[in-house]
């Protein structure tokens, strides 16, 4: 579980996040939505150490990320594993050896051991017949595929994913959706994912908070979300025509649910 | 105007410090430490042999036909040709041409790291990125440096011989002799210190452009151009001083 509490993040003169609060749960798909400029990208780097908050608190299952020393950092970072947007690959490695980078870095296992776990890795993802290419060689889709399977090739406890179906076709951003959603629950991670894709969003919103110019705005599920009162986020997830119909259509059903009981 | 050169030597300072610790694995660090001599040293002896060899070539057919008069001893070409190679052109001179080429390729790929969130996705995993990019190759353009010089230093003097031998501007007893007249074995030594110096210059000073880029393909490009012209400059200043040290 992480907890964020009072979390601010301001760039010179400029307040990019104003006293968050959020709890992520483990075991969870917890989503960070918003629009574009919203902070959510900063608010991800500052969980997993890429940006230090101006004031705050992060807690990672009780422990404060804010106060460790370098290495208890470094350490906890062993159990963390991130979905660029990019998918950040190494593009001299060949897709296996993307996998095996985190195990050569800080795994004991024998050099068979851990070329097995890779495979494992992008066994699960479905990549296995790609591991002697190169990243160049691949899409987009299974280049997020390889990036998942490189961050839980440690057995991370904390997942984070930046804008994971950024740039991927409907299809396979429910893919990786999937995927995700799936490999949370069956490593019971604590995973958070930040998107502004809809899909996700009614798909594998588990917990969702919502930020508006940098303060959270509203926090609920996938299901509470179509009875949500708050104006911007109803603005913000239903601002197509298709996403209103589902929404209306969606609160004609529970309203005919409620009549029957 | 004083304060931006002063934090960007301080950020620099900072980089070296987190680039020269422990790496996290010694494994993974001499896997890196033999790919970047072959990336930034092997891969750079064809431009070193050839540019010698025709500076080398030039420099015998310049000193014949400028400085040679029936009043100088006929050696003063050969000896004046490796005095050049040796003491500027094979280690100074090289290692500006090394800076275009090596340096701007540290640059660009560490940008380009940089950029993609390759750097990022290291520091997240809780690798040390700048030792684990920088490090192994600082060591490794030092480490092939010398043995650059020496590649050098052969092709110049081979550059010459083939003047003499199909050019006929001078005979290669003359040359044969000055180039042995009066040989120090210390210049050797100073080209190999100098070239040492320089190469840390090269490696350190474009990971460093490379490392704080902000932006996209335009900030790759500035961080490479900027890398050369930085190298280059304190290469010939540092140049100087080491010239005034070993020599004076």
């Amino acid at each position: 579980m992480i907890q964020v509490k009072s979390l601010y993040k301001s760039f010179e003169d400029k307040d990019v996040l104003l006293d968050i609060n959020a709890t992520f749960n483990q075991g969870k798909t917890n989503l960070i939505i918003g629009q574009s400029g919203s902070g959510k990208t900063v608010f991800i780097k500052c969980l997993v150490g890429l940006l230090k908050p101006t004031k705050g608190q992060i807690l990672y299952d009780n422990r404060d990320f804010l106060s460790m020393s370098k290495n208890e950092k470094k350490l906890l970072r062993r159990e963390m594993g991130m979905i660029f947007q990019s998918a950040a690959l190494f593009d001299s490695l060949s897709v296996l050896e993307n996998v095996m980078f985190p195990l050569d870095m800080f795994s004991n296992d024998t050099l068979r051991d851990r070329t097995r776990r890779a495979q494992f890795c992008l066994d699960r993802v479905n990549l296995l017949d790609a591991q002697k290419k190169f990243p160049g060689e691949i899409s987009g889709g299974m280049q997020k595929r390889v990036a998942i399977a490189r961050a839980i090739a440690l057995n991370p406890k904390y997942l984070f994913c930046d804008e994971p179906n950024s740039g991927l076709d409907p299809k396979t951003s429910l893919l990786i959706d999937e995927l995700i959603h799936d490999i949370t629950t069956e490593y019971d991670m604590t995973t958070i994912i930040n998107t502004h894709d809809m899909n996700s969003v009614m798909g594998i919103g588990e917990s969702i908070i919502y930020i508006y110019q940098g303060r959270k705005e509203w926090e609920g599920t996938k299901d509470e979300i179509f009875t949500a009162t708050n104006k911007r986020l109803n603005d913000f997830i239903f601002a197509s025509d298709l996403l209103k119909k589902v929404r209306n259509e969606e609160i004609n059903d529970i309203s005919a649910n409620d009549v029957d009981l | 105007m004083i304060l931006k050169p002063i934090s960007t030597f301080g950020q620099y300072i900072i980089l070296m410090g987190r680039t020269f610790s422990r790496p996290d694995r010694m494994r993974m660090f001499f896997k890196q430490y033999l790919n970047e001599m072959v990336s930034l040293g092997i891969n750079s002896i064809g431009i070193v042999l050839l540019i010698s060899f025709f500076i080398g070539a030039v420099i015998t057919i310049q000193i014949k036909l400028n400085i040679q008069s029936p009043w100088m001893p006929r050696f003063v070409v050969g000896y004046t040709t490796r005095e050049i190679m040796l003491l500027e052109f094979s280690s100074s001179i090289m290692c500006l041409i090394l800076a275009g080429k090596v340096g701007s390729n540290i640059a660009s790929e560490i940008g380009t790291m940089r950029v993609t969130q390759q750097i990022d996705a290291l520091e997240i995993m809780g690798v040390n990125p700048a030792n684990y990019l920088i490090f192994p190759k600082i060591i490794a353009l030092m480490t092939v440096i010398p043995f650059l010089v020496i590649f050098s230093i052969f092709a110049g003097i081979i550059g010459a011989f083939f003047t003499c031998w199909f050019g006929g501007i001078l005979n290669v007893e003359d040359l044969e002799y000055g180039l042995q007249y009066s040989f120090q074995e210390w210049f050797i030594w100073c080209s190999f210190i100098k070239s040492i110096f320089f190469a840390f210059i090269i490696a350190s000073v474009s990971a460093y452009f490379g490392y704080n880029i902000e932006g996209g393909s335009i900030a790759v490009g500035k961080a490479s151009t900027d890398s050369v012209v930085m190298s280059s400059v304190l290469i010939l200043f540092s140049d100087l001083v080491l010239t005034q040290l070993l020599m004076g």
